[in-house]
C-alpha cells in the first residue's frame, strides 16, 4: 500500500484533476455555466488529497529508511534522529517540490471549502488560475524531479542529509517559508481572475487581504527562522548576510508588505486598484522567482544544492509563462478597471503611497544588487559579486523615510490630513527618541557615530505605535472605564498594525545594536588560558572527543565567569558527520538577557591549541523577538472580525455570527 | 484631464490635476533617489572575480581588491603562529600565494575549490580577508568550476576534482532496521 510507486501514481492522477480545473471552471464561467464553474470545489479537493498522499508515501520511505528509492537513499540514513528523517523529505529538491504543491493544493481546497460566500464566478476563475500554477509545477516534478525513483539494487545505507541542514530550525524553516511563497499564490490568482472577469471592487480587496497577511505571516516566520539559523548554525555569527537565497525570499516579503498595505487604501477608499493588482501579481511572480534562483542554481549560495541545467531552463519556462502572462494580461486589462478614491497628498492614502514607494524602490533595488552580477555575467561573461555594502547602501536610507512615515500614516486621516497636528500629537515620540539618542550617545563608546541616531529612531518608531493605540482609547484623556472599553472597541485590525508597527522598531533597536556595538575577538587558545570578552572571563579547560548518533564532537569545554562568579559552561565544537565525513562548526551560545556571547571554534592546532572566535552581541535576540512582534501583529489582525465574515454585506451581522474560519 | 473649465475641488487647495501631478512627482523623485543610491552603491561595492592566470596575464598590479579562485594547492597549507595561515590557489597552470589570517571555514580543504577576497599584495602574492569555501562537500564554486573547465582541467560530468571525495567512500555502517 505504501509502495513508492502509488506516491508517483497519485502526482499522476492530481496532474489529470489539475488538467480539469484549469479549464472546465473558467470555461464554465465564461459561457455562465454553473455545474461547469461548480466542479472546481470538488476537483481541487481530490487534487489536495492526491498530492498530500503522495506526500505520506515519501515521508513513509524515509521514515522506514527504504533505499530502493534513490530520493531516501541520497538524503537519508538509518541512524538518523526522527525529526532529521522527516525533515530530509522536504531537505531535497524533489521533496522540497512535493512540500511546494502540497502547500499549493492545500490553499485551493481552503478556497473550495471556506470559500462558500465567494461569488461563484470569482471562485472558478481563481480555482482555475490555482489550476495553472498547479499543472506547472506537478509537470516540473514528473518530468526533471521524480522525487519516487528507484534504485536497483537497493544500497544497505544511505549517504545522510547534509549535515548543515539537520537542525530544528532548518526542519521547519522550508515549510515556513513554502507558505509564505505559496501563499502569495492566492492575491495572484485573485488578482488574476479580476482581471479576466474585469471586476473588481472593495469586496474583492476584503477577501484578498487575509490570504495575503496569512502569507506574509509565514513568510516573516520563514525568513526569520532562517536568519536565526543561519546565525548559530553557520559558525559566524552573521544573521543576514545579503545571500542571492536570502535576497530572494525578502523581495516578495517586501513586495508582500506593500501588498499588504495598498489592499488597505483599496478596501477602504476604492483607491490605487490597479496598482494593488499589479502589486499581487509582483509579489507572486518575486516568490516564483526566489523558487527559480534557490532551486536552479543558477547562483553560487550557501543555499545551492541543486545544479542541473535541465531543471533550470524549465522553471526559467514556468517564470516567463506565468510572470510575462499576467504581467502581458494586466497590460490588456488594467486599463479598463475603473479608477476612484480621491486624495489629497497628505492623507493616510498618501502616507500608504509613501510605504508602497520606498517598499517597491527597496525591493527594485535588492532586486539590481541580486540580479546585476547574473546579467552581467550572462551578457559580458564577467564575473563579479556584490557584496552587501551595496545593500546597506541602498537598502537603509530607503528603509529610514519609511519608519519616519510609518509613524505618521496611522494618525493621518483618510482623504486629507494634517501634518502639523499630526506632529504635535507625537511630541512624545519625538523626545523618546531625541532622549534614547542622547543616552546611547553617552553612555557608549566608540561604535558608528549614526548609532545613537537609529537608536533614536528605533525609539520613535516604538513609541510613536503605542501612542497610535493610546490616542485611540483615550488613554489617560477619559476615565480609564472609558479608555477599557474603548480597547476593547478597537478593531483587531487596527492593534495589528500598531504591534507589527512596534514590531519593526524593536527589530531595528535589535539590528543597531548588533551591528554597531557587536565586540568580536580571535584568539588561538590552551588548555588553562583565559580571556576576558564583555565583563566575562572565559577559560578554556580542555578538548573533549565526544561521540553522537550519527557524528563526531571535538568539544571545547568552556567555563565563564562573570565578575568572578560561575556562570556556568560553554561548549562549542568541531563536528564531523560519519556518513559524509564533513566536518560543521556547533556555534555555543550564553544568553543574558536579550544580549548574547557567542563563541565557534576553529581548527584545531597540532599543540593541543584551538582557535575561538568570540562575540558579544549586544541586544541581538530583539532582532527576532521584533520579528515575532510582527507576526503577532498580523495574527491581530487576521482575526479582525471584518475579514473573518469577507465581504461587506448587509447581514453582515448574522453571518459574523456563525463561525466562518479565516480566508 | 483637461480642464478648461474652472476646477471645482477648493477643498484640500488643490485640483485632481495638481493632486496627480503632486503624487506623480514624488514617486518620481523617490525612484529617481533610490536609482542614484543604486548607481552609486554599484559602482563602489563591485568586486571582481579572477583566476590565479587572469592575475598574471592581464598584469594586474597590487593594491587592486579581486576575489580570487581556485583549488588549494596540495601540500601548500602552511599554519603559522597566532592562526597565520598560507597556501597557494592554482588552476593548474599559475598559482598564487595566499596569505591569511583568521579562522578558516569547515570545508577549506587542500585540492578543494576556494574563493578568497582580497588584495594583490605583489608578484603572485595575495593578502586575504576572507575565505569561502562552500558547504555540500562536493561543491565547487560556480566561478571556480568556470575557471578550472577553462583551463582544461575539469570536463563537466566528472565529479568534482575533490581528492577527499566523501561520497565515494560512504562507510559500510551497520544494515539497516528491519
Amino acid at each position: 500500500m505504501m509502495s513508492p510507486e502509488v506516491g508517483h501514481f497519485a502526482l499522476v492522477l492530481a496532474l489529470a484533476l489539475a488538467l480539469v480545473q484549469s479549464v472546465v471552471p473558467i470555461w464554465g464561467s465564461r459561457r455562465g455555466d454553473t455545474a461547469l464553474m461548480a466542479t472546481a470545489s470538488p476537483v481541487a479537493l481530490g487534487q489536495f488529497a492526491f498530492v498530500t498522499l503522495s506526500f505520506v508515501v515519501l515521508t513513509y520511505a524515509y521514515l522506514v529508511s527504504d533505499f530502493s528509492v534513490e530520493n531516501v537513499f541520497q538524503n537519508s540514513h538509518s541512524t538518523k534522529p526522527l525529526i532529521y528523517k522527516i525533515s530530509g523529505v522536504w531537505g531535497n529538491h524533489e521533496g522540497s517540490m512535493v512540500l511546494w504543491v502540497v502547500i499549493l493544493t492545500l490553499f485551493s481546497a481552503l478556497v473550495a471549502v471556506f470559500g462558500r460566500n465567494l461569488p461563484l464566478t470569482l471562485k472558478a476563475n481563481v480555482l482555475a488560475v490555482q489550476g495553472w500554477i498547479t499543472v506547472a509545477f506537478l509537470l516540473f516534478i514528473l518530468k526533471t524531479s521524480n522525487p519516487f525513483a528507484r534504485i536497483i539494487p537497493a544500497p544497505m545505507e544511505g549517504r545522510d542529509l547534509n549535515p548543515l541542514l539537520q537542525d530544528v530550525g532548518l526542519a521547519i524553516h522550508p515549510p515556513l517559508l513554502y507558505i509564505g511563497y505559496v501563499g502569495f499564490s492566492m492575491s495572484f490568482a485573485f488578482a488574476v481572475a479580476a482581471l479576466i472577469d474585469g471586476k473588481l471592487d472593495a469586496a474583492w480587496a476584503r477577501w484578498v487581504r487575509p490570504w495575503t497577511l496569512v502569507a506574509w505571516i509565514f513568510l516573516t516566520a520563514g525568513i526569520s527562522m532562517g536568519s536565526y539559523w543561519a546565525y548559530y548554525e553557520l559558525g559566524w555569527g552573521g544573521w543576514w548576510f545579503w545571500d542571492p537565497v536570502e535576497n530572494a525570499s525578502l523581495m516578495p516579503w517586501l513586495a508582500g508588505t506593500a501588498l499588504l498595505h495598498s489592499a488597505i487604501v483599496m478596501e477602504k477608499r476604492e483607491a490605487l486598484k490597479v496598482w494593488t493588482v499589479l502589486l499581487a501579481i509582483l509579489t507572486f511572480s518575486l516568490s516564483l522567482l526566489g523558487t527559480f534562483l534557490v532551486r536552479s542554481g543558477v547562483l553560487t549560495s550557501v543555499h545551492a544544492f541543486a545544479v542541473d541545467p535541465e531543471r533550470g531552463v524549465f522553471i526559467l519556462a514556468i517564470l516567463v509563462v506565468f510572470i510575462g502572462g499576467s504581467l502581458a494580461l494586466y497590460a490588456w486589462r488594467a486599463p479598463t478597471l475603473k479608477q476612484g478614491g480621491l486624495f489629497a497628498p497628505v492623507s493616510r492614502e498618501g502616507a500608504l503611497v509613501l510605504n508602497n514607494l520606498f517598499l517597491t524602490a527597496s525591493c527594485a533595488a535588492v532586486f539590481v544588487g541580486t540580479l546585476y552580477p547574473l546579467a552581467l555575467e550572462t551578457l559580458t561573461g564577467a564575473k563579479i559579486s556584490v557584496g552587501p555594502p551595496f545593500f546597506n547602501w541602498t537598502f537603509g536610507p530607503l528603509m529610514v523615510p519609511l519608519m519616519l512615515a510609518m509613524v505618521f500614516g496611522p494618525f493621518l486621516a483618510w482623504k486629507r490630513g494634517d501634518l502639523a497636528a499630526v506632529a504635535q500629537r507625537l511630541t512624545l515620540a519625538f523626545a523618546a527618541a531625541i532622549l534614547a539618542t542622547l543616552v546611547t550617545y553617552a553612555v557608549t563608546t566608540g561604535g558608528p557615530v549614526l548609532a545613537p541616531l537609529f537608536v533614536g529612531l528605533a525609539f520613535y518608531v516604538i513609541v510613536g505605535a503605542i501612542l497610535d493605540v493610546a490616542e485611540r482609547i483615550q488613554l489617560f484623556r477619559a476615565p480609564a472605564a472609558t479608555s477599557l472599553a474603548r480597547a476593547r472597541g478597537l478593531p483587531r485590525a487596527a492593534w495589528g498594525a500598531a504591534v507589527a508597527h512596534a514590531g519593526v522598531g524593536v527589530m531595528l533597536l535589535g539590528i543597531v545594536g548588533e551591528t554597531a556595538y557587536k565586540q568580536e575577538t580571535i584568539v588561538q587558545m590552551r588548555p588553562g588560558e583565559s580571556i576576558a570578552v564583555a565583563g566575562y572571563d572565559i577559560t578554556l579547560q580542555g578538548l573533549v572527543p565526544v561521540e553522537g548518533p550519527n557524528y563526531r564532537d571535538l568539544v571545547a569545554r568552556l567555563t565563564v565567569r562573570e565578575g568572578g562568579v560561575d556562570a556556568g559552561m560553554l561548549e562549542p565544537a568541531k563536528r564531523v558527520y560519519t556518513a559524509r565525513a564533513m566536518p560543521t562548526t556547533e556555534a555555543a551560545l550564553k544568553t543574558r538577557g536579550v544580549s548574547q556571547l557567542y563563541v565557534s571554534p576553529g581548527d584545531p592546532g597540532t599543540d593541543g591549541s584551538i582557535a575561538l572566535r568570540f562575540f558579544y552581541k549586544p541586544m541581538v535576540l530583539l532582532i527576532w523577538i521584533g520579528t515575532l512582534v510582527m507576526m503577532f501583529g498580523g495574527l491581530l489582525s487576521l482575526s479582525d472580525r471584518r475579514l473573518r465574515v469577507g465581504a461587506p454585506k448587509p447581514s453582515a451581522r448574522r453571518v459574523a455570527a456563525t463561525v466562518q474560519p479565516a480566508e | 484631464m483637461s480642464t478648461t473649465s474652472t476646477p471645482v475641488l477648493p477643498r484640500g487647495g488643490m485640483t485632481r490635476k495638481q493632486r496627480r501631478m503632486t503624487l506623480i512627482g514624488i514617486s518620481l523623485s523617490v525612484l529617481g533617489v533610490a536609482a542614484g543610491l543604486v548607481l552609486y552603491s554599484l559602482s563602489g561595492s563591485i568586486t571582481l572575480f579572477q583566476s590565479p592566470t587572469d592575475i598574471v596575464e592581464k598584469n594586474l598590479q597590487p593594491g587592486a581588491r579581486m576575489r580570487l579562485g581556485g583549488l588549494v594547492e596540495a601540500g601548500s597549507v602552511r599554519r603559522g603562529e597566532n592562526m597565520e595561515v598560507s597556501f597557494a590557489v592554482t588552476d593548474g597552470r599559475t598559482s598564487i600565494a595566499v596569505a591569511y589570517r583568521g579562522i578558516l571555514p569547515d570545508l577549506f580543504r587542500e585540492g578543494q575549490g576556494v574563493i578568497t577576497e582580497g588584495v594583490l599584495s605583489g608578484d603572485r602574492q595575495f593578502r586575504a580577508d576572507s575565505v569561502l569555501a562552500r558547504h555540500d562537500e562536493n561543491y565547487m564554486p560556480k566561478e571556480v568550476a568556470d575557471s578550472l573547465k577553462r583551463q582544461g582541467h575539469w570536463k563537466p560530468g566528472d565529479p568534482a576534482p575533490n581528492p577527499n571525495a566523501a561520497r565515494s567512500s560512504a562507510p559500510q555502517s551497520p544494515a539497516r532496521s528491519p
